[in-house]
């Protein structure tokens, strides 16, 4: 057996390689050219692959707008049809599923996207076939395409508030622990770029592999060092384990709280809200924020997909995406790209988070921050938030810290 | 402090491997079999834990070997007996059944991953050492301990050993060798769902949690030597402490870069593992 071992592990590199082709195939496309009474809109999630966990509960919003918008007569008379795509959380994929929404569905518009590689992978295609992308998450910033919209936060809307929250509260000792990819790494070049300026000290700064689960160390580490707080960029399943190591080493959010911008009400269900309550959260929405238009987003989304669904960040970005989209269709009388980005500039409309309007210079919105403070039964309680929409700012040119970062 | 700290990280952490490759020690090392739905008995235990939350983390263990071994039976008598000997026929069989098994599970209890509760008994710790890691290190101690027994003291364990060395001489000496090969399946799935319950105590659960420590486990029986237990108990604890130390003094990804690099330099020099079982076999 021993003699023969090489041959199975190239074997099973083999397999592995055909399970991820076999993913790409399937999917039959869905309908010719756009018919007269209806307007076809792209969605492109991942719906299978580590990336499902998050981007399912984005499409399950997005569609939920589109039933919305159909219930209330649609846009320009016609019924929107969303067309499906399943971007498999694998980059090249989603450019190809981009392609054929545009070319051979030839929707109006596309939603979709969750992490930055795939809108990196999107990026071109809109832009060499002039169409539009709606771009729902919160990213790194310093990124601005003509052909996107971005209706997550920018860092000057989520991190930059997070450290002013923390400075605030005199944590002066920050620790950085992040997912070992493209959102962590910029946005811990932007926090010790903020912190230098600010007299903060950062007193360390681990990354971890996306999907890693051994969190011991780097808990030790932190022991160690002991700094006053924890800003984690620590993406997906990686959290439930970060926590839980934290937790089982006796480290209380009292003596250590931790400031995440990637783990929303979805994610703290799966971390364990025992594990996770007391510790900080950093987003513009919550499904706790007070206001009308969120009582009725939280309670369209439960009817229809479930009493015991939450609802998130990510997915009232994605709802709104869709919905500012068809504001902007409804004003500029068409769906045609370059006449859609014009009549977008300045769209004002009353969203689950509050008021948000889109800024025409570089395609992102104006979005309150919000602090939060996980509590035990899952759901976030806001503790501190900007007062007014910031205006969005992609590549920090209102920082004088920040410059020399793009 | 913090070095001793790092140490019983790394004995923990080995604690973890030795779990999830115990049942595979036997399947691939003993069996030649290249399970690849070795990861997806893990996680079966993991929802059976998940399950019984509300019963107890105690009998969820003895459940989830219950529960793991008898899928493990199943898959042995229904598909991997007919492949005995192509050793690659089995993997991607194997992985076939691991793509079913994650999709099962997707269906039955959703995509999204849920949560399982430590037992008040096991929350809190002594300094910076967690109950939980304690608990896993005893775990599988005793999980060992009770494979030692059974391979050199009792019949059963026996006649496992008789027919990993000589499955011919050992048939016509009149050991059911059928009987043994579904006794080891049986043994070596139920020690991935005990496996997959002590799993639990650490990250989340979710369908794929199988894929992430599958290709671990193969290396510590291949490191070890196949089939061999004491090679595979001190494989795991060297792997667990170098990754610790190496990621106290860099960080996550490099130390899995290292273990990496050190195994193959490894095998390179001994392809055999740190252990050979002797055998006048002709195969």
């Amino acid at each position: 057996m021993s003699r023969g071992l090489r041959s199975p592990f190239v074997a099973l590199g083999l397999a592995v390689a055909l399970a991820v082709t076999a993913g790409c195939v399937g999917e039959a496309p869905s309908g010719g050219a756009a018919s007269g009474d209806t307007i076809k809109v792209g969605v492109l999630h991942s719906l299978s692959g580590t990336m499902a966990i998050s981007e399912v509960t984005v499409r399950d919003a997005e569609l939920l707008a589109i039933e919305e918008i159909n219930a209330a007569g649609g846009v320009l008379g016609k019924k929107l049809e969303p067309v499906v795509e399943d971007g498999a959380s694998d980059w090249p994929t989603f450019a190809e599923k981009a392609q054929k929404l545009i070319s051979q569905d030839r929707v109006a518009t596309v939603f979709g996207g969750w992490t930055s590689a795939s809108r990196k992978a999107m990026l071109p295609v809109f832009e060499r076939n002039r169409a539009l992308l709606w771009y729902p998450v919160q990213y790194e910033g310093l990124e601005s395409s003509p052909y996107i919209f971005y209706t997550g936060a920018t860092t000057n809307q989520q991190i930059v508030p997070g450290l002013d929250y923390l400075r605030e509260q005199g944590k002066k000792k920050v620790f950085l622990v992040g997912s070992d990819y493209v959102f962590p790494r910029t946005a811990n070049k932007i926090i010790k770029a903020y912190a230098a300026a600010n007299g903060m000290e950062i007193v360390g700064e681990e990354y971890t592999p996306l999907g890693h689960t051994e969190y011991s160390t780097v808990v030790n580490k932190l022991g160690q060092a002991r700094p006053d707080a924890v800003f984690n960029t620590l993406n997906g399943d990686s959290n439930v384990a970060f926590f839980k190591a934290l937790r089982g080493a006796g480290i209380t959010a009292d003596a250590m709280p931790t400031v995440s911008v990637s783990v929303a009400e979805e994610e703290v269900a799966g971390i364990g809200p025992d594990n996770i309550a007391g510790h900080l959260v950093a987003w513009n929405y919550y499904q706790t924020t007070p206001g009308a238009a969120n009582q009725t987003f939280v309670a369209a989304f439960k009817a229809r997909y479930g009493a015991n669904k939450v609802t998130s960040d990510p997915m009232e970005a994605g709802y709104n995406a869709v919905k500012l989209w068809a504001a902007a269709v409804a004003k500029a009388g068409t769906t045609e790209t370059e006449a859609v980005k014009a009549a977008a500039k300045g769209i004002a409309l009353d969203l689950p988070e509050g008021t948000v309007t889109i800024d025409g210079e570089n395609q992102h919105v104006f979005k309150t921050a919000r602090i939060g403070l996980v509590q035990p039964d899952g759901q976030i309680r806001e503790v501190w938030n900007s007062g007014q929409p910031i205006k969005p700012d992609p590549y920090l040119k209102g920082y004088s810290w920040a410059t020399g970062l793009s | 402090m913090a070095i001793l700290n790092q140490l019983f990280i790394g004995a923990s952490m080995g604690a973890v491997l030795l779990l999830i490759a115990l049942g595979l020690t036997f399947t691939f090392g003993q069996m030649g079999v290249i399970n690849m739905a070795h990861g997806e008995f893990i996680m079966i235990g993991a929802y059976t834990a998940y399950v019984l939350q509300g019963v107890g983390l105690l009998v969820a263990l003895p459940v989830a070997f219950l529960i793991a071994g008898a899928l493990g039976v199943v898959l042995e008598r229904l598909l991997i007996r007919r492949f005995y000997g192509r050793a690659l026929d089995t993997l991607l069989l194997t992985f076939g059944v691991s793509l079913i098994l994650q999709q099962l599970a997707r269906d039955i209890f959703g995509a999204p991953n849920v949560g399982v509760t430590a037992p008040a008994w096991l929350t809190g710790g002594v300094g910076p050492l967690p109950y939980s890691r304690i608990f896993i290190l005893v775990l599988a101690l005793a999980c060992v301990a009770a494979i030692a027994v059974y391979l050199t003291r009792m019949r059963q364990g026996r006649r496992m050993r008789a027919v990993m060395q000589n499955r011919q001489l050992a048939a016509v000496s009149g050991v059911a060798t059928e009987r043994v090969d579904q006794l080891t399946f049986l043994l070596g799935s139920g020690l991935a769902g005990v496996a997959g319950v002590a799993l639990t105590l650490i990250g989340p659960v979710g369908p794929s949690l199988g894929t992430y420590y599958i290709v671990d486990a193969f290396l510590i029986v291949v490191a070890g030597g196949l089939g061999r237990l004491g090679g595979a108990v001190i494989a795991a604890f060297a792997l667990g402490v170098l990754n610790s130390f190496v990621e106290f003094w860099t960080d996550a990804s490099l130390a899995k870069v290292v273990v990496f690099a050190v195994i193959v330099a490894f095998l390179q020099i001994r392809p055999q593992g740190l252990f050979v079982l002797r055998t006048r076999a002709l195969t």
